[in-house]
């Protein structure tokens, strides 16, 4: 088979690789004091938010945890922004008030990262539930860890979603830890953190998270079956982070060994997808050469505009606490 | 015309619910058993159950779909079905509904009201007697309304509605059967400003919700002491209105807060500490605070009479105050 589309995995490839360019230069970025506050880097699981948003329309709604750069750079956010954001910046998403766990940008319907785990799932049945009442043909999906699956609030919107058969996908990035806590000794069904759904009625699927062609087929079907009205969806996308849980947790600790991490590196998706397209897509090294480059360029230039932004002015401390009329 | 509370509330809700679509009512009970203390009779034969939402009882769950899809463009009511279970939505309260317009540099709205009834009634015990304004009034990016009136509850829940930001709407089940004067037609009344509810040259007395009740008829019974008590009902908790509090003590130069809730940390303080900042030089006493007690509310009635402000003890307060004791 050599007859995929070139241009199109070329262009997967290009946001999972400006992603994990993003994440490594935001790690660096934080060794040097630019970057402050907690920062979770999403390097790994970057074929689930690639393939996921890669199945939505510009005008569906997605809405993330506290781990959500990667979200955010793949609904098509200005890398320069984000990174601003980051910095703390005027010029970043949200003017500086916000921070690496709370990326907003509006006019991509990304609606936000939430840091209170399983907070966030409750305000997407929202989103759903106002398009529904709208009768708008729109589909919302939920990021989260498999750390929120066992929170109350979780299962709140699961029961809500499910009960009003609202449009909502929830996808659940089962990195294996919340924090340094494994699943196993987290969540009862852990073997099938989907069950959590299912008993709500919500039809569920596991993916391999750790490619994205599969994670995007897998949410074609989904979507289309929701946007119909079909009601919520599930699913489980199986990753690992190769990072530690935010920038105070070196990427291997006392809950997990060297050659684990090592073990799921070999798995990395950007290496899975490189070698499908070197074999079934007609790209050479030189292709990946190129996108290095390009990519290379687009963090460095985010770098930069983060860096020469000024800091917020302190009179916006007062604003946007509420809507002035 | 005449009306009780409950009615007052119908009203204003039917009216801004006739007026915009995008207004809905969620909550438990709200619809088809027509609200657990009558509220919303008649809504659901009116509007319909995709605009009057029977819910689970999951007040996270619920509120925080409602704050989804407030970020969305619609304008929930959300009805606690009494305040006490708002404790339950705290999370979804705080961090999501009064920090995402902040968190997002002004991106994202939450238009919201969530509404119910605080403090005691008939002897409920001690987890659906609590007033709790003070811990929402605590909260950068909420308002805080209480009114004690029919009138004042119209006119107020209008504007709560209207109002772009998330507002917070106590009421009281001893008031709901309460009857006032309710101006005919339509009105609004802005929020964060007092009404002098009694004039008075003497002491000024700041009470709010059921509290204004008995400050009123401690008022009338002062009188025929000879004592002219000023009764100011600041309606909206916050924003609070300052000024006319401050125009009061300087006319009369003392002060009594009452308040249902907890003395300590209680709204009260909070008062008393603005209005020193504000009018220390026009007052001749110290600021007198009449409050419930720091106890879990009790069960049994002569306890329960014990744990919260009656029209005795503010009398005692205003007449010690005045060196009439």
């Amino acid at each position: 088979m050599g007859d995929m589309d070139r241009e199109d995995l070329l262009s997967l490839y290009r946001q999972m690789l400006l992603i994990r360019r993003f994440e490594e230069k935001s790690a660096e970025m934080y060794a040097l004091a630019k970057i402050a506050g907690f920062l979770h880097l999403y390097i790994g699981e970057e074929a689930i938010a690639v393939g996921a948003i890669a199945a939505l329309r510009q005008d569906d709604y997605v809405i993330s945890a506290y781990r959500d750069h990667g979200h955010c750079l793949a609904r098509g956010s200005d890398p320069g922004k984000v990174m601003a954001e980051l910095f703390g910046k005027a010029t970043g998403l949200c003017q500086g008030k916000g921070g690496s766990m709370h990326l907003v940008d509006l006019p991509k319907r990304f609606m936000g990262g939430y840091a209170i785990v399983g907070g966030h799932i409750p305000l997407a049945t929202g989103l759903a539930f106002a398009s529904k009442y709208q009768k708008q043909d729109l589909v919302t999906v939920c990021f989260f860890g498999e750390g929120a699956v066992p929170s109350g609030q979780a299962h709140e919107a699961f029961n809500l979603a499910a009960l009003w058969k609202l449009p909502v996908i929830f996808i659940c990035e089962n990195n294996r830890y919340g924090m340094g806590t494994p699943v196993q000794r987290a969540v009862a069904l852990y073997e099938n953190v989907a069950e959590a759904a299912r008993s709500y009625g919500i039809a569920a699927e596991r993916v391999d998270g750790m490619d994205v062609l599969a994670v995007r087929a897998l949410m074609r079907n989904v979507v289309d079956q929701v946007r119909a009205g079909q009601g919520p969806y599930f699913i489980e996308a199986m990753t690992y982070r190769f990072m530690g849980h935010s920038m105070a947790d070196p990427s291997h600790g006392h809950y997990r060994t060297k050659d684990e991490v090592e073990e799921h590196r070999k798995r990395d998706p950007l290496v899975v997808l490189k070698e499908t397209m070197l074999s079934q897509a007609h790209c050479s090294e030189a292709d990946f050469k190129e996108l290095e480059r390009e990519v290379g360029d687009v963090v460095t230039a985010a770098v930069k505009f983060a860096d020469e932004s000024p800091f917020p002015d302190p009179a916006s401390l007062h604003t946007d606490v509420m809507v002035e009329d | 015309m005449l009306l009780s509370y409950r009615e007052a509330l119908n009203q204003a809700m039917r009216e801004e619910m006739r007026r915009d679509p995008r207004i809905f009512l969620i909550g438990e009970e709200v619809g088809y058993y027509q609200g657990a203390f009558k509220v919303t009779k008649g809504f659901v034969e009116e509007f319909g159950p995709q605009r009057v939402v029977d819910t689970p009882i999951t007040e996270a769950g619920f509120t925080g779909l409602a704050i989804g899809a407030a970020m969305a463009g619609l304008r929930p009511i959300v009805e606690l079905m009494t305040m006490n279970f708002g404790i339950v939505a705290l999370d979804q309260i705080v961090n999501n509904a009064a920090k995402i317009r902040y968190m997002s540099g002004g991106q994202l709205s939450v238009p919201l009201v969530i509404r119910g009834p605080g403090s005691a009634a008939h002897q409920l015990g001690a987890q659906h007697s609590q007033s709790l304004e003070a811990w929402f009034c605590h909260v950068p990016g909420l308002k805080v309304i209480a009114p004690a009136t029919p009138h004042d509850a119209k006119g107020l829940l209008k504007s709560a509605i209207r109002d772009h930001n998330p507002v917070i709407f106590i009421e009281a089940q001893l008031l709901y059967g309460t009857k006032g004067e309710v101006d005919e037609g339509e009105y609004t009344i802005p929020i964060g400003q007092a009404d002098v509810k009694r004039q008075g040259t003497d002491v000024t007395i700041v009470a709010y919700s059921k509290m204004l009740l008995v400050a009123l008829e401690a008022a009338e019974q002062l009188s025929r002491e000879d004592l002219d008590v000023e009764v100011i009902d600041p309606r909206t908790l916050k924003p609070l209105d300052l000024q006319t509090i401050v125009t009061s003590v300087r006319k009369t130069g003392r002060l009594v807060i009452v308040e249902e809730g907890w003395r300590f940390c209680g709204l009260g303080a909070q008062i008393a500490e603005s209005i020193y900042s504000a009018a220390f030089d026009y007052l001749d006493a110290p600021i007198a605070r009449v409050t419930g007690e720091d106890v879990p509310i009790p069960y049994s009635r002569p306890l329960e009479d014990a744990a919260i402000p009656d029209v005795p003890r503010v009398v005692a307060a205003v007449k010690s105050m005045c060196g009439a004791a």
